[in-house]
């Protein structure tokens, strides 16, 4: 099949960026998207061209790493996917596909589709953790038993493979999504309690400080995370970041 | 030269306890006043920078993806093993080691596997402690699963994301570290060179490859957990960035290479589609519990399928050939993966593989959902189920057992593997060797030390499933930060390192002129042509079946790509800025060195074991014949300026709690 593409091209960071027209044709509907724009790239290099940069590793769906925001979409059409994961199938003979990369003022553009998500560690970084030192000299695993309905939870908020589609999706360009799966592992595990309330303030103030907007409940990250984090987990941030607020620091 | 291995005396169980013991320590005082780099941040290095920062050494740990939590110990599905005996089935410590001993194919060394057993129930209580969500049963304590190659339940699990559970429970202890300022973290940075100083290793030389900028890190001590070289192969079960380059470069500064050419072939992949493709998906080992694998038994069958004119589901009980059952009876679909691997070839070698390419073999799941749905029928009371109730039964037990492979291979081929057998190959997953380590991990450079699937010593010729994130763990947690200590202990006293030294002169001035070298070129032809040519010849004649004469062949082939990449590759773009197709250059240039040694390795070891199996060493029957009176040593391999003139260095494999026996599984 033969597709129009419209990439953006930025320059590095500095640059100010515009949207280039390509032609591809004889696209194999049995490719992943990723591997058309290598088939793209290697046609580019042989005219001289740049190739586009675009942020991708294990092609597998869970690094978290690929990141294009196509035809409207985060990671393009489909429910529960990744760019990489992501099929030309999903596409029609003589479409034209859109193709960008995460906007978002915590984002910055390094190089074409390449973004900087550094504002993702920085607020694990703030208290995305359990504090307990690395000396096995802890007690055995059986000693701390978890409700199997907790450890469920838990494991499903974990999935979370920090791509930023929720922050991509959102107009508010919210990261709400994304630290409440990591505040609700810990919220519901006996591990995490200790330190719960202090890591929900730590960890929302840090969000604010890196310009992520406000949530108003629209669902968009939801409805286009690629593992499926639920929104309820929004709701046991608010709850846990209420209980934290009204309560005195330690 | 002359190896040592170091292992500490006295009875095996003893040498770990008795050795931390007597090691010499640093001093919280002097612990901060030590540097020390850590390159990647897979399950190896994100918990041993973790847990060195912990300790109070100043550390620095690289990655060049866009952050720690991407490396690719994320990807690993099945589950990690440990020792604990929670299932009551006789496990310990001696079994671990020896299941590991036996499925490593009597190539590695007793005392290191003895140690990682012994610390892998640590693991898990750590994991825990820092809130990894395991799978848990209806009392709320641990579950556990079997893998190949085991007589127990040992291996713990997080459903199919087992790698990314442990690998974010690593990175949130180094976060912990970075938030305190312990752990200075390099996202987007490659290690493009090692300085080594009056033979001591002291640091490197790392590219921003979001900048281009080029920068001289100085540490008392470096450690590589730096993942596998399997890319060398083009297409694998690697991410695209994995590479073997850290590992290369500490070659070429003096580092031994150990056993190179063992490289584990795992069965389950998703097949290749096209000259396109990329990479290989990976099915977890678990689907071979309840799929059976087969081919068609009658050639014409085969052959119909491959050209689009008949269905899998078309051919009849008695026309299929369930291969591995019919040449293994007692394992049947569970042999380990090296055995699986092969038969598969064999039959697609003979002409009856399926896929247009004939290169797959299916794995059919329709007799277990069968089975299931008749014991959930049976469970319900239904009297006189319908086939097609007995089929929906059966689906609702698979799915719930391996829901998310069955998700993936749908997304992934566009097929519903519930109704029509997965079409599978044979694909490179891991690498078992590496560089070289003594029994604290330290390569020969003094302080350089290797961690996880960069180094050798733990898994032989043969990893067996769940052992890898087993090892990547005992390395950082618990083995590395206790061992560098032995040597740190030395440096106290050498002050901070000087980075204006001739040492990082020379070496910035080695790394900037290849840079310049690849960006000049201005050639004709991709670097992705020449990866790909590369992973042909490697895959063809250094694969899952390997002779002589295809080596010897192989050596000359890689010689004559390698100076054509060099005269011809085209990098396009600038060196000072981000550019993806420079940092790829990079990295295939190194495996064109590396691909020529492990052909070497392959050529020099005249026997059949684990994943290397070299058609000359088989039985009548085609099984692998190992030579333990002349192969029982570890190939280490001293860069000499080129890579097939590498000079050997044996060191030899010594069992005294392990009889060496023959692996069968018929």
């Amino acid at each position: 099949m033969n597709l129009t593409l419209k990439i953006w091209r930025q320059n590095g960071p500095d640059d100010k960026g515009h949207m280039e027209t390509y032609p591809v044709s004889d696209v194999n509907p049995e490719m992943s998207f990723l591997e058309m724009i290598d088939v793209l790239n290697e046609k580019l290099i042989a005219e001289g061209k740049e190739p586009v940069a675009f942020d991708h590793d294990c092609r597998e769906g869970i690094c978290g790493m690929c990141s294009m925001f196509i035809n409207g979409e985060a990671h393009g059409p489909g429910k529960r996917i990744t760019t990489c994961q992501l099929h030309m199938r999903s596409f029609n003979d003589g479409e034209t596909v859109i193709i960008e990369p995460w906007r978002a003022a915590a984002f910055p553009v390094i190089k074409d589709l390449v973004v900087d998500r550094g504002a993702f560690d920085r607020i694990q970084q703030a208290g995305g953790y359990v504090s307990v030192n690395t000396s096995g000299n802890t007690i055995d695993a059986n000693a701390i038993p978890v409700p199997k309905r907790d450890a469920d939870r838990a494991f499903d908020a974990a999935t979370c493979i920090g791509c930023g589609a929720c922050v991509a999706s959102c107009k508010n360009s919210s990261a709400m999504l994304f630290v409440s799966a990591k505040v609700s592992q810990f919220a519901l595990l006996p591990q995490g309690k200790v330190e719960a309330k202090d890591r929900v303030r730590k960890m929302v103030k840090q969000m604010d400080l890196e310009g992520f907007g406000n949530c108003t409940n629209t669902g968009a990250c939801e409805a286009e995370c690629p593992v499926g984090i639920s929104l309820e987990n929004i709701a046991r941030m608010n709850r846990e970041y209420m209980g934290a607020s009204l309560s005195s620091p330690d | 030269m002359k190896l040592d291995a170091r292992i500490p005396a006295g009875p095996l169980e003893k040498k770990w306890s008795s050795h931390k013991s007597n090691i010499r320590l640093v001093s919280p005082a002097n612990k901060r006043n030590i540097d020390i780099v850590v390159i990647g941040t897979g399950l190896a290095g994100s918990s041993a920078a973790a847990s060195l920062a912990e300790m109070g050494y100043r550390v620095k740990a690289f990655c060049f993806q866009d952050s720690p939590r991407r490396a690719h110990s994320i990807a690993a599905q099945g589950g990690i093993n440990a020792a604990k005996n929670y299932q009551n089935d006789g496990d310990s410590t001696y079994r671990l080691f020896y299941d590991t001993i036996k499925g490593g194919d009597y190539r590695s060394r007793e005392a290191n596997v003895y140690r990682l057993a012994e610390v892998s129930a640590n693991i898990i209580d750590q994991c825990v402690a820092q809130g990894v969500p395991f799978a848990r049963d209806y009392g709320g304590l641990l579950d556990n699963r079997s893998f190949g190659g085991v007589q127990v339940s040992r291996t713990f699990y997080a459903k199919g994301q087992t790698g990314q559970q442990l690998l974010l429970g690593a990175y949130s202890a180094l976060n912990r570290q970075i938030g305190k300022g312990n752990v200075k973290m390099y996202n987007r940075h490659e290690m493009m060179d090692i300085v080594v100083e009056d033979g001591k290793a002291r640091g490197i030389i790392a590219r921003n490859l979001a900048t281009g900028e080029i920068e001289r890190h100085g540490a008392h001590a470096v450690l590589l957990a730096s993942g596998g070289y399997g890319n060398v192969f083009f297409l694998s079960t690697n991410a695209m960035g994995s590479n073997g380059s850290a590992a290369w470069k500490a070659h070429r500064r003096g580092a031994l290479m150990a056993n190179p050419c063992f490289t584990q072939i795992h069965p389950t992949c998703i097949p290749q589609s096209g000259e396109y493709q990329s990479k290989l998906t990976l099915m977890s080992e678990s689907l071979r519990n309840d799929g059976r694998i087969w081919v068609p038994k009658n050639k014409k069958d085969a052959e119909a399928i491959r050209a689009g004119q008949m269905k899998p589901t078309d051919i009849k009980e008695e026309d299929r050939d369930y291969y591995l059952e019919r040449r293994y009876p007692s394992f049947g679909n569970l042999v380990p993966r090296d055995v699986a691997s092969r038969a598969a070839k064999e039959r697609c070698d003979e002409g009856y593989g399926v896929n247009a390419t004939g290169q797959a073999v299916y794995l059919d799941f329709s007799s277990a959902i069968e089975r299931y749905g008749k014991t959930e029928a049976n469970q319900m009371g239904l009297e006189n189920p319908s086939r097609e109730k007995i089929i929906e039964l059966g689906e609702k037990v698979v799915e719930a057992k391996y829901g998310n492979l069955f998700e993936m291979y749908q997304k992934i081929k566009d097929v519903n593997p519930y109704k029509s057998p997965m079409m599978i190959y044979p694909a490179v997953h891991y690498t078992m060797g590496g560089i070289w380590v003594d029994y604290n991990l330290m390569t020969n450079i003094p302080g350089l030390y290797a961690l996880g699937e960069a180094n050798f010593s733990d898994h032989g010729a043969n990893r067996l499933g769940a052992s890898a994130l087993m090892q990547g763990l005992a390395d950082g947690y618990f083995v590395a930060p206790y061992t560098v200590g032995d040597y740190l202990a030395d440096e106290i006293r050498t002050g901070d390192i000087d980075i204006n030294s001739d040492a990082f002169v020379q070496t910035e001035k080695d790394v900037v002129e290849r840079i310049d070298k690849l960006i000049n070129n201005k050639g004709t032809k991709t670097v992705d042509h020449y990866h790909r040519a590369l992973g042909k010849i490697m895959w063809d004649k250094c694969g899952m079946a390997r002779n002589a004469e295809g080596l010897k062949e192989a050596i000359v082939e890689i010689q004559a790509l390698r100076e054509e990449f060099w005269k011809e590759v085209n990098v396009p773009g600038r060196k000072d800025m981000y550019n993806p197709e420079l940092d790829k250059a990079g990295r295939v240039a190194d495996f064109l060195e590396l691909g020529e040694l492990m052909c070497l390795d392959a050529l020099t070891r005249e026997e059949s074991c684990g994943g290397h199996f070299r058609e000359e060493h088989q039985t009548e029957e085609g099984e692998a014949m190992r030579d333990d009176k002349n192969f029982a040593f570890a190939s280490c391999w001293k860069y000499t300026g080129e890579p097939s003139k590498a000079e050997l260095i044996k060191e030899e494999l010594t069992f005294e709690n392990v009889e060496l026996k023959t692996r069968s599984y018929k």
